[in-house]
């Protein structure tokens, strides 16, 4: 397999988001173009970008024949190590694949005639796919990255876990604190509206909960490459996508989501019982407002609002990339709120 | 400059008495070839040589010439003694060697001769430190036996380019191969580590290549833990030459430009880790 390209800065920062994911980066030269994927030891994210043939001046792939591999990935990082210097001197990219010494190859054509030719090793691999169908998904929505990564910065870096719920026009987004802890710990909450995204489309209110850290990843690549992000939920236990998408190249990261919330539950029940919020509430800023709805029990959003009961027992929460559709208590008591019920995703 | 009014009767009893303005364009040149404890520093008439060795595989030598001082005094044909460079480096920089415009720290280094210890006078701002060091015995400096006419190879090149492939060579390599030819590759750097190997190769009419004068095509493997500390040199310099000879024996040579754009030399001399088969 050979591929060269007049050099883009995407290509290196591809491989910078991977390594956010996983230690190992997995190629697989494909007909429909190159995959480059990562996924976590625990095999609760995955992370494939797919660099169509025309992201290339010259993409040739043997005809029929699957090949796969892996190295770690900071071997490939440092033939991309520094981004600057990458932009200002580096003018071609050559990079080809030889199966029979096993060797993978980056030939960088740079300034002042300079050639930087890095020759790697790498081990045959098994597939890595990661098996979703994002355009099933019931909530899909489209911002530029700066919403999330503005929105994520007023997290703290510590922070394993998020829990995103969404309604028909808001979008929270929240930080994940277990049952037990839930007196001890700061909550945070934000919430975004409707317009602030390009599209929002929610057909199903359900909150997902799903670990921070590896969309962190996705979230750096947007930003510098100005790509929207596109983001496709559905139950929880069923994976969050996000997706950056252009005409030569597509990104996805795909996180596992706790399959069994109850906490999610719980507010979800009782929001079925309350009215729907004023259209104003949290639009202005009317901190006392908010502040004095916080202390109410019925609160207009999905924040866990008082002590937290005891009748909860403490169900095992795992991830599980692709769980079983779980039903919860939600979908029957506002499957009569929808305009139709929703099948499995 | 208060350090001159030291009477002139004093200097009669010193061996070498040395004056910079700036004592940072000694300093900086120094911490060139700070990669061991201790230097031999030579002068002669036409200057001050320091020399750092390991394991008697590479020397580096600074040379600052009598010119770069206001002031060079030499009683003797050649002084030598030997210092701790560490100690020293910290003396010159003992007002904190900050880059305040204006504001330079002035030198006057003294030495009376064997079995005294190098006198430094430093002042900055009105106020003067005296530092005594100890010398030690100078040892013999190593003789690497490297003349211009064993040269088979050489090349001149803009140190901007070498220091780009410097910053990212692969350091769990155990050698830095140099490949020298007068035909493809013409000059090559290749590293071998856990991942694979690397190679940076520079062709002949590169602009950065300012002179290319190779007869013969060599391989020659050099011990990355010894060239390493060349970064340092390599990141003050303009311009370096690197030469090998038929033993396959290395030699970088740096032009250093200092802070009042007077020129300095910083070469290093390194052997060869294993004998490669010369193609």
């Amino acid at each position: 397999c050979v591929c060269v390209c007049v050099y883009r800065p995407v290509l290196a920062k591809a491989i910078h988001s991977l390594s956010r994911i996983g230690d190992e980066l997995y190629v697989e030269p494909q007909e429909d173009g190159l995959a480059l994927r990562s996924v976590n030891s625990s095999r609760s994210a995955y992370a494939c970008f797919l660099f169509a043939p025309l992201f290339f001046s010259r993409y040739t792939v043997p005809r029929g024949h699957t090949f796969r591999c892996k190295m770690a990935i900071k071997s490939v990082q440092a033939v991309f190590r520094s981004l600057a210097s990458l932009e200002k001197t580096v003018e071609k990219c050559h990079i080809e694949l030889d199966e029979q010494k096993n060797r993978l190859t980056f030939t960088l054509h740079c300034k002042h005639g300079l050639l930087k030719t890095h020759n790697l090793s790498f081990q045959d691999s098994e597939s890595l796919q990661a098996v979703f169908d994002k355009d099933s998904y019931a909530n899909v929505f489209r911002s530029n990255p700066r919403l999330l990564v503005d929105t994520v910065v007023l997290f703290p870096p510590s922070l394993e876990e998020v829990t995103v719920s969404v309604n028909d026009e808001r979008m929270w987004v929240r930080n994940h604190v277990e049952e037990e802890d839930q007196s001890k710990a700061m909550l945070t909450e934000l919430c975004l509206a409707a317009d602030e995204f390009d599209h929002f489309a929610v057909q199903t209110h359900n909150s997902v909960t799903f670990c921070l850290k590896e969309l962190r990843g996705l979230l750096v690549f947007a930003e510098s490459v100005g790509l929207p992000i596109s983001m496709y939920f559905d139950e929880p236990g069923s994976p969050v996508v996000l997706s950056v998408t252009d005409s030569v190249l597509e990104g996805n990261f795909v996180l596992a989501t706790l399959s069994d919330d109850p906490n999610n539950r719980k507010n979800n029940s009782r929001r079925a019982h309350t009215p729907p919020p004023p259209p104003d509430d949290f639009m202005n800023d009317d901190i006392d407002a908010y502040l004095i709805a916080m202390d109410t029990s019925i609160a207009p959003g999905p924040s866990a609002t008082g002590p937290p009961t005891t009748a909860l027992a403490a169900s095992t929460c795992s991830k599980q990339p692709a769980a079983a559709n779980h039903r919860t208590r939600l979908h029957s008591e506002e499957e009569e709120e929808e305009a139709g019920g929703r099948g499995n995703g | 400059m208060p350090l001159s009014t030291q009477s002139q009767a004093d200097d009669e009893q010193y061996a070498l008495v040395a004056s910079m303005d700036n004592a940072r364009n000694l300093s900086n040149i120094l911490k060139a070839i700070t990669f061991k404890d201790h230097a031999i520093f030579s002068a002669t008439p036409n200057g001050l040589k320091v020399t750092v060795e390991d394991s008697k595989c590479l020397q580096a030598n600074a040379f600052i010439q009598a010119e770069i001082f206001q002031e060079f005094t030499i009683k003797e044909d050649l002084v030598g003694f030997q210092v701790n460079l560490t100690v020293l480096l910290d003396c010159l920089n003992i007002f904190g060697g900050s880059t305040v415009p204006g504001a330079s720290t002035a030198l006057r280094m003294c030495y009376r001769g064997y079995g005294y210890p190098l006198t430094l006078f430093l002042e900055e701002g009105g106020v003067v430190t005296v530092c005594k060091i100890n010398t030690q015995e100078p040892e013999e400096p190593i003789d690497f036996e490297f003349c211009s006419n064993n040269v088979t190879n050489k090349v001149i090149l803009l140190s901007e380019s070498l220091k780009e492939a410097f910053s990212e060579l692969d350091m769990t390599s155990e050698v830095l191969q140099i490949t020298m030819s007068p035909s493809q590759p013409y000059f090559r750097l290749s590293t071998f580590g856990n991942s694979g190997n690397a190679h940076y190769d520079y062709p002949k009419d590169s602009e950065m290549m300012e002179l290319f004068r190779c007869t013969k095509t060599q391989t020659n493997s050099y011990k990355m833990s010894l060239l390493k500390p060349s970064t340092k040199a390599l990141a003050l310099s303009c311009k370096v030459s690197v030469r090998t000879d038929v033993r396959g024996f290395l030699s970088l040579q740096y032009l250093v430009r200092n802070d009042d754009g007077q020129i300095c030399f910083v070469e290093y001399y390194c052997c060869p880790d294993e004998e490669v088969e010369e193609e």
